[in-house]
């Protein structure tokens, strides 16, 4: 029995209970969070390198086996995003203390910080639809009680939508999952699917029916189109670095779902699914993501703003559903989470620094603060997709995708988006960063300082996604290929 | 709570607090061969604690059960937590339980599962967490002093 793949989700979750113990005293707390979280990376991470030579990890839960147990799956892909949470979550703690007041970390930041990683990990490994729905529970407690941190009017106007969208959409996960359970009689992830399989042609329209409405459940999760209207208000309202954790991890669950059940489960009828309904939402959430980055002066609502088109482009690859598509997808996935939180981090710095989020009244900013300027500009480039960075390569995979297979208005949609996104981002450099020296800059250096080292580790991971392309390409073409052929997950599971 | 005349409910207090906690120990060792367990455990404890609170006050029960109750909260998870990760060293699977038949003087012949561990840890969640949100609306207010009260 192996117990591997189960680690990266109670790490966090003991950990969230020991530092519960002295909410007060920050100085211990700090330090043992962030010891704590360093040795969770290794571990992790050492998980991963197993993963990628003995194969796939399954854990089942109390020992029961599937279909009966509970399923902990560390495959290639969930690893993977595990990691890459990791990765960003050990930045995230060495960020808070610089950005969170005294009361608001005594307020029990790092317990909800560790569950959340918990829940995240949790909602990438599990095998299991139902447990899939529990652990979306877990990190969403954890962002109820993160998102209000600080007792803002405006966070708790804009939390109250946002539990109140979630609990909806949670109630239509559970409907959804007792019709797959009266249906084919069982909710492990692995079963289902060979289960659908059996199902005959003729009835398989009701498969399609139970596949969207799960679909609609992990679209509201994502913000995919029309379903975003929720995300910028809610996600801009909290402090910078729950904003981070929130805009890195948390719609990336929803995509991370899609793409589970979209590869493994719903696959009978892709001319369908895939093929239109998603293609034509990715289009629609690049434009109108992009298109409200680009309607607003604050400076953390653009990037906000931004973290929408990204979810096109990886719905994208999986509309697409070839070989590139699929690698496009995923290694978009992982540069998209890390930059995200990389951008959220600057934005937080420079909002420190010029002491206002109102991009119109900002100007100079890099005459005092030339680090984090430049910094800036390097995350926007990476996002956008300026080669040799790692957007460029996971859009040429996306693109190069939808060009063999002939989705003409796609393409040119994914190549207009990008360029908007890289007009939103660099607005704020040139007005921001750019021209006269504006009056009312912070005096505490130290503090912006601070709050750049994070976003620099962020950055390097990034550059070498993009630069060391050719390190990481085997990995996401493997994860792909494994997607395609959903033989191996299935028999991991099953016969594991 | 001032002194007000309230002789009936304090009398019914004194016995029904009383079923309500044997009650609720009676339903926790009940939790996993019947209906019963941690979680309606401690609610019924709740539930008792909640009725004394109301009767007698709250300075008065806070020096009877001097406890923190986000403490306990924190215990109880540290328990449960624990109870799962205890099977991995022995190699067993994450939240492997074992069990038996003991005899045990007095009571007798009884079932005993390390899952017993685990619903204490989810009986001390369930009390402390019931409580800190029940106490928390109670002694909400605008005074400045009550500021930390509330989580």
């Amino acid at each position: 029995m192996n117990n591997l793949a189960i680690l990266p989700i109670i790490l966090p979750l003991l950990a969230s209970v020991i530092v519960a113990f002295i909410p007060s005293k920050l100085n211990i707390v700090r330090k043992l969070s962030q010891a704590l979280m360093v040795i969770f990376l290794i571990i992790v991470g050492y998980i991963a390198w197993l993963v990628y030579h003995n194969g796939v990890i399954v854990t089942q839960g109390g020992g029961w086996d599937a279909p009966f147990g509970i399923s902990i799956v560390a495959d290639y892909l969930s690893i993977l995003l595990v990691l890459t949470t990791y990765i960003i979550a050990t930045a995230a703690v060495f960020y808070a203390p610089h950005s969170l007041s005294d009361q608001q970390e005594k307020f029990y930041f790092y317990t909800f910080y560790f569950l959340l990683i918990s829940g995240v990990s949790g909602a990438f490994l599990t095998g299991d639809l139902f447990n899939l729905f529990v652990f979306f529970e877990v990190l969403l407690m954890a962002s109820y009680g993160l998102i209000v941190l600080g007792n803002g009017k405006a966070q708790l106007r804009e939390s109250l939508k946002y539990v109140l969208v979630n609990l909806f959409s949670s109630m239509l996960f559970v409907t959804t999952i007792a019709f797959i359970y009266s249906l084919v009689g069982t909710v492990n992830m692995a079963h289902i699917a060979e289960r659908v399989e059996a199902i005959p042609a003729e009835q398989q329209g009701i498969i399609t029916g139970i596949g969207v409405l799960l679909f609609f459940v992990f679209a509201v999760k994502a913000a995919i189109f029309p379903l975003y209207y929720w995300l910028p208000n809610s996600y801009v309202v909290p402090n910078p670095v729950i904003s981070a954790l929130f805009g890195a991890l948390l719609t990336k669950i929803g995509i991370y779902s899609i793409f589970r059940v979209y590869t493994l489960i719903f696959v009978h009828d892709t001319a369908f699914t895939h093929q239109q309904l998603f293609i034509w939402l990715a289009i629609f959430t690049m434009l109108f993501g992009v298109i409200g980055a680009l309607s607003t002066n604050n400076v953390k609502l653009i990037v906000t703003y931004n973290i929408i088109p990204a979810i096109g482009f990886i719905l994208m690859g999986i509309g697409l559903y070839s070989e590139d598509g699929l690698a496009g997808s995923v290694y978009y996935l992982m540069h998209d989470m890390v930059v995200k939180a990389a951008l959220f981090f600057l934005i937080g710095a420079l909002v420190v620094a010029a002491g206002t989020k109102d991009l119109s009244k900002m100007s100079g900013v890099i005459q005092r603060f030339p680090l984090l300027g430049w910094l800036f500009f390097l995350g926007t480039i990476v996002l956008a997709g300026v080669p040799p960075f790692s957007g460029f390569i996971g859009k040429l995979l996306l693109l190069r995708g939808a060009l063999s297979q002939e989705y003409f208005l796609l393409t040119i949609v994914a190549l207009l988006s990008s360029l908007l996104i890289l007009l939103s981002m660099i607005r704020i450099f040139i007005r921001g960063f750019w021209g006269e020296k504006m009056e009312g800059m912070t005096n505490d250096n130290r503090k912006v300082h601070a709050l750049t080292i994070p976003a620099v580790f962020l950055l390097a991971i990034s550059i070498f996604l993009g630069v060391g392309a050719e390190y990481v390409l085997p990995y996401v073409d493997t994860i792909s290929t494994y997607l395609l052929d959903r033989t191996e997950y299935i028999s991991a599971v099953l016969k594991g | 709570m001032k002194q007000s005349n309230d002789l009936i409910l304090r009398t019914t207090t004194q016995i029904i607090a009383f079923m309500l906690l044997g009650f609720s120990v009676y339903l926790f060792f009940a939790g996993h061969n019947a209906p019963g367990g941690g979680f309606i455990g401690g609610l019924m404890t709740s539930a008792a604690i909640i009725l004394m609170y109301m009767t007698y006050g709250f300075e008065k029960i806070e020096k009877i059960i001097p406890i923190n109750f986000r403490t306990l909260t924190v215990t109880g998870l540290l328990i449960a937590v624990l109870a799962g990760m205890g099977s991995m060293l022995f190699g067993a699977s994450f939240l492997s339980h074992a069990d038996g038949y003991y005899h045990l003087p007095l009571i007798g012949e009884k079932h005993l599962a390390t899952a017993l561990i685990f619903d204490l840890g989810v009986y001390l969640v369930v009390v402390g967490i019931t409580l800190t949100i029940i106490l928390s609306i109670a002694t909400d207010s605008e005074d400045e002093s009550n500021q930390n009260v509330g989580v």
